[in-house]
């Protein structure tokens, strides 16, 4: 039985319909733009593209695993938070106990650290499972309940906010694994960008090639109609909330060893960042639609904007205008190009 | 009786005071399908959940495959093979044809790989012994028409092997064409020796696809007929209440003036 009014879908329609492709197009825009505007500034060499990348690295890691908690249809406000709580974490259990700490070995330290932070996520997730309320709103209250321990805890044992020194009690792994710098043309390259590749290559296969990724899209798509083919939306769910604890946890390991401590307030508006690296990359706020390609596009643009803006010289208070504007803009581009394609 | 597949005997079901069902019994066969009819309010919606398991009885047996039975879960009802296809259709529109085919029961190739190609191949050949031939099955759900989407459901559940499907109006709000599409494929599911109950008020579309009709009115069984027992207008009549129908036309005739 062929049908009359099927028509050969074109390559083109078939590109255009994938979540990520409007990052895509986004990115290269901006490339050649700043490749214009700031050629003389050097946009076009090894030293930026190590800045970009750089920059890219810790919000692209965040937003790989924030991408995946959205196409399951929740939120998460209080990665940024978790963030600052993890790497207070770090330090405040490796710090001797004369100074207020724990004293503990590094890699001891690091452990503990991990399952307190895998904590907070599960924390997150059971809260929302079990209230049913908006995740936005549970998160949002968890952003301040996080980001508030980050500052008190460490204060009430150390007085201070700020705990330095991971490299002197690390015998070198931690650093070698999470701080190296890998010199390519000149440029100085964060190991981190290779972890992002890493996690972001893990996510993708997870998503697109395994049954987790397709209960992650059903989850999002109708979390009842999931859960009536025998989808466990909740043990998803909650899952999926402490896998974006657990990148906020990389993040903070590869922040504590490359300034070599951790600060409270690291993280904030993180959240906001890796939201918008997600929605950037195509993935619908509502649920149900998304790629992990594209909120890695969406990360390179944010630092792409950030790095571009700072070696025109522009002033950097204008930065914000145009994230604002990018966030938009990449919003309503979408949007038109999801509703063209799927009309086909 | 051993032939009947599920079979429910003096079924009663109670919401507080409200009296949903009351002494309701009936029954399928493999490969028949048991149409069963009712105005809106008449309580298919309360009998639908029951033989899904969704509901309890509050009174009455339950019998499948010949063993008195009762279902925990719409999930355990579902393993035992009793599908159930609701008007909503529990299919997510986002999500491409062969992602929602096999939503929650993926085929896997080795550890938690999801076996893509088989998943779209298995799809596409589904659909084609049920007699459609979808193009595309990276298509979104959401691009289907009414027809298609009931049309995968019910393949969905065919290919998951159900033994007894229930379907929930599932030409209510489809037009002529369409209608026709999806009983045609309540007959195809029939002829692989499957037991439909067949939920519908449209007795035009009941009648040419069931063996036996099961009239639902009140919460109450008004008739129960093999076909070859009743004609279509004695359905009909059945379903509007003889009366109320001669008494509408009357009152319709008089309106527009004419003589009826």
């Amino acid at each position: 039985m062929t049908d009359e009014r099927v028509r050969e879908v074109s390559m083109l329609n078939r590109l255009l319909i994938r979540p990520e492709f409007g990052a895509f197009l986004a990115l290269v825009v901006v490339w050649v733009f700043f490749a214009i505007v700031a050629f003389d500034n050097n946009f076009v060499s090894w030293v930026t593209t190590a800045a970009i990348l750089n920059r890219a690295a810790p919000l692209g890691i965040l937003a790989v695993a924030v991408a995946l908690l959205m196409i399951a249809g929740e939120f998460d406000l209080s990665i940024g938070s978790i963030l600052g709580f993890a790497g207070m974490a770090i330090m405040l259990l490796i710090t001797p106990a004369d100074a207020g700490g724990f004293g503990l070995p590094v890699w001891v330290a690091v452990v503990i650290a991990l399952l307190i932070t895998l904590l907070t996520g599960f924390f997150n997730g059971v809260l929302v499972m079990a209230t049913k309320l908006p995740s936005f709103i549970i998160t949002l209250g968890s952003l301040f309940i996080f980001r508030g321990l980050a500052v008190a805890i460490p204060r009430l044992m150390t007085n201070r906010t700020q705990l330095g020194g991971f490299s002197d009690y690390d015998s070198g792994g931690w650093a070698n694994l999470f701080a190296t710098k890998i010199e390519v043309g000149g440029a100085r390259f964060d190991i981190a960008i290779l972890w992002w590749i890493l996690i972001a290559a893990i996510a993708t296969t997870l998503l697109l090639k395994t049954h987790i990724g397709n209960w992650i899209f059903g989850a999002g798509g109708d979390a009842n109609a999931a859960r009536n083919v025998g989808v466990p939306v909740v043990k998803l769910k909650i899952s999926l909330f402490m896998l974006t604890a657990l990148a906020a946890f990389v993040v903070a390991l590869v922040q504590a060893t490359q300034l070599d401590s951790a600060d409270s307030l690291r993280g904030t508006l993180k959240e906001f960042e890796a939201i918008i690296a997600v929605v950037v990359g195509g993935t619908l706020l509502t649920g149900g639609y998304g790629s992990v390609l594209g909120p890695v596009f969406g990360a390179l643009i944010f630092a792409m904007v950030q790095q571009g803006i700072i070696i025109t010289g522009v002033d950097g208070d204008w930065f914000r205008v145009f994230v604002g504007g990018i966030l938009v803009l990449a919003v309503i581009f979408n949007n038109y190009i999801r509703q063209r394609a799927s009309r086909r | 009786m051993s032939d009947k597949i599920l079979e429910i005997k003096n079924v009663s079901k109670f919401f507080g005071s409200v009296i949903a069902l009351q002494n309701v019994s009936m029954f399928v066969r493999p490969g028949e399908v048991t149409c069963l009819l009712g105005d809106n309010g008449a309580g298919k919606s309360t009998l639908i959940k029951t033989l899904a398991g969704v509901h309890k009885p509050s009174e009455g047996r339950y019998f499948f495959e010949g063993d008195e039975t009762l279902f925990e879960s719409p999930r355990a009802a579902l393993n035992a093979g009793i599908a159930t296809v609701y008007q909503d259709l529990a299919m997510i529109p986002l999500m491409s044809i062969w992602r929602n085919f096999f939503l929650g029961s993926e085929p896997l190739k080795g550890g938690p790989f999801f076996d893509v190609a088989a998943a779209k191949r298995i799809t596409r050949e589904e659909m084609a012994k049920m007699g459609i031939d979808i193009r595309d099955p990276d298509q979104p759900v959401g691009t289907l028409s009414g027809g298609e989407r009931q049309s995968v459901a019910i393949a969905r559940a065919v290919y998951f092997g159900a033994k007894v499907l229930i379907l929930d109006e599932p030409t209510a709000a489809l037009g002529v064409k369409q209608a026709g599409v999806v009983l045609r494929y309540i007959v195809e599911a029939r002829n692989r020796g499957i037991g439909v109950i067949f939920i519908t008020h449209n007795p035009h579309h009941a009648y040419p696809v069931g063996d036996h009709f099961v009239i639902l009115k009140r919460g109450q069984i008004f008739g129960d007929y093999a076909k070859d027992e009743v004609e279509i207008d004695h359905l009909i009549q059945m379903m509007a209440g003889g009366a109320d129908l001669k008494q509408l036309q009357h009152e319709l005739a008089e309106a527009t003036g004419r003589e009826s």
